[in-house]
Parts: C-alpha cells; structure tokens; sequence
C-alpha cells in the first residue's frame, strides 16, 4: 500500500515526461514532413497509455487481492472456525449476520412469548386473590369460603415462586441471546473495512482513467439515474441532515395531515 | 376482523403479529410479499391489510396500487408499516390511496394509534 498514493493525481512523473518528449518530436517529424516517424511516435504514445493504465489496474489488483485475503476473523470455538472458514466472501458472511440476528430475534421471541402469558396470569390471580382478601377483611366471608380462599392463597404462593423462576431465567437467555451483536459486529466491521478498502482502490481507479480520458480527449455522455419514488430504497441515514426524508413518525403525520388526511 | 400482514422479514411479521394480538386482534395470517399476498387478498377473506414496502418479488407499493385497481378489493383499508422515509415516497403512498403509514423502527403505540384511526374513519 506504499506505494498506493503515487498515482491518485496522477500519471507517473516518468510517464508525463515521456508523453511530452514523444509529443515534441510527434510535432517535429509531422512539421518535418516525416510521416512515418510520426505514424510510430502516434503507436508509442498510445502504447504509454495503455500501458501505465495496465500497470495501474494491474496494481489495484494486486492491493484488492491483498485486501481480501486479509478479510479474516477470529473464530471462538471450533464449531465457528468451521462455519467462518466455509465463508470465502463478504456477502457469505452478510448473510451469516442475517441468520444470527434472525435467530437472536426468534429465541427473543419464543421467550417473551412464552412469559407474557405468565404474567398475565399472575396478575389475574393476585387480583382475583386481592378481591377475595378485601372481603376477609371486611368480614363478609363464610368459614367455608375462608378454608377456600386459604387453600387458593397457598398454590398462588407455590405457582409464584415457580413462575417467578420461569421468568428470572427466560430474562437471563434473552440476556443471552444477544450475544450475537459480538460476533456480526466483528463481521460487520471486517466487511465495512474491505469496503472501504474496495472504494478507496476504485476511486484511485476512476481518477486514472479520467487522466487517461484527458490525454485521449474522450468525453463520456454520462445519463441521469433517478430513483422512482415508487422504488424501495430502504432505510435512511442522517434523517437530521437531510430534507428529503422524514425524520420519524411526527414528520409522517405532519406530512401526510399537510396532504389533507 | 382478519388481517393480513405482509412483510418479507419473518421476525417484524411476527412483533406486528403480537402487538396486533395485544390490542385483541388475534385472527391473523401471514404473507412474505405481494406476489403471495394478492392471491390470499382476492379470496376476499380479509377486512384489514398491513404491508412492508421494500420486498422482493411485488412490493407493497405495487402491492397497494394492485388492491386500489382491483373492484373487490379497492375498498380494503392499507397499513403502511416500512422504512421508507423519503417525503416522495410518503406522498406517492398516500396518492396511491394508502390509509395510513407508519415508518420502522415504530412502537407499540404508534401502530395501535393508526390502527385505531383507520378504524374510526371507516366506521
């Protein structure tokens, strides 16, 4: 990666002072009258192009190669070892982010679905139970009732420990079960890096090519690509920065109320 | 009242599916995007919809605008739940007759609000 900064303004000092030498004696032989020198010098100059932008592609390649074989992690246990070593590209390991997050989001919910009837049912109890209580201790019950009321109060306070365990321990494996941010955040942060990485070697090579576009003279009819409103686009960042884009539900109501809804 | 959640994310399908089951909607079904979904809507079993936008297959938008130009269906109050936020897309929602939006990440709520005020409007 030295030597990587070299070109990003430029073609090599070399390369421009041979362009130049080659087009000084171009003008010579052409006001000369030599045309066949200058057919050849006109070769040699379009040979210089070619070839420092091989080299340069060649280069990137070789920066690019050494970024993705750079692209490991560090596997915990052997089972990860294995799963991460099948793993040969970013978008294998973006999609292993998208399974462990899912499956986080699935033990989440089979937890929290399994204790929200639990507490709903400790809290119908304990008012049922606090009514009944209320009535002891206005003294409208019957001995037979109390016996009752007695024995009731005794299971709540059995069930209650239970549940109360059941509970404790589903919010410790939620707990657990985002243990995952560790390894996708490690993921995540390797395939930010090789991007970053990739973009930084494109630039270099679009700043290049737009020397070489200089040189030849070529103009490049670029189109406008609008995104239809209808297309998806997914999640926004910076919503506060932006103006195009609403920075949460409040804006959405505003908005659409600003439409007449 | 059925309802219809559309979302190509099996997990949001199921938070929408529970809080709609809080707010005492439990008849609901499930599809992953709209190519599933229109065939479930045409049975004509359903009184609600609620869909994501971004989706492969058919959106939600085209989703939507499916809906509006079908005679059966064109009536067929449409939730928007979806991290679609540009201001172009909000208003398109709403000219292709959309009856409310709400943009991820919502809470509960949010969603009971809207949900609400579909309601109120319809009845």
């Amino acid at each position: 990666m030295s030597d990587s900064k070299k070109n990003h303004q430029g073609l090599d000092p070399d390369v421009t002072e041979k362009l130049q030498r080659q087009a000084a004696e171009l003008a010579e032989s052409v006001n000369a009258g030599d045309y066949g020198r200058a057919m050849s010098l006109i070769n040699d100059l379009s040979e210089v192009k070619d070839q420092s932008l091989y080299r340069e592609v060649g280069r990137l390649t070789r920066s690019l190669h050494e970024a993705i074989r750079n692209f490991q992690i560090d596997p915990r246990n052997a089972e990860q070892k294995e799963a991460l070593s099948k793993m040969t590209d970013a978008s294998d390991r973006l999609e292993y982010v998208v399974q462990m997050t899912a499956q986080a989001a699935n033990r989440t919910m089979d937890l929290v679905e399994e204790s929200m009837p639990m507490a709903h049912a400790m809290r119908d109890e304990a008012a049922a139970l606090r009514q009944e209580w209320q009535r002891l201790r206005r003294r409208e019950m019957q001995p037979d009732e109390f016996r009752d009321l007695y024995a009731r109060i005794d299971t709540f306070f059995s069930k209650l420990t239970g549940d109360a365990d059941t509970l404790y321990g589903n919010l410790s494996e939620i707990l657990l079960a985002q243990d995952f941010q560790d390894l996708t955040g490690q993921v995540i942060q390797k395939v930010t890096t090789l991007v970053k990485e990739v973009e930084e070697h494109l630039l270099s090579l679009v700043v290049m090519a737009s020397h070489v576009d200089q040189l030849t003279g070529t103009v490049h009819q670029l189109d406008d690509k609008s995104v239809s409103a209808e297309e998806g686009v997914g999640p926004q960042i910076r919503t506060e920065e932006r103006d195009d884009v609403v920075s949460g539900q409040d804006d959405v109501d505003d908005l659409l109320s600003s439409l007449g809804f | 009242m059925k309802i219809l959640i559309v979302d190509d994310f099996s997990t949001m399908r199921r938070i929408i599916k529970n809080l709609l089951r809080d707010l005492g909607f439990s008849n609901t079904d499930e599809a992953d995007d709209g190519n599933t979904a229109l065939p479930m809507l045409k049975s004509g079993k359903y009184d609600f919809l609620i869909t994501d936008w971004n989706m492969p297959g058919m959106s939600g938008f085209d989703l939507l605008k499916a809906v509006r130009a079908d005679e059966n269906l064109k009536n067929l109050p449409v939730l928007m739940v979806t991290a679609e936020a540009k201001r172009d897309q909000i208003v398109a929602a709403a000219q292709a007759g959309v009856n409310g939006y709400v943009v991820k990440p919502f809470t509960a709520a949010v969603l009971k609000e809207k949900i609400e005020k579909i309601f109120e409007r319809i009845q």
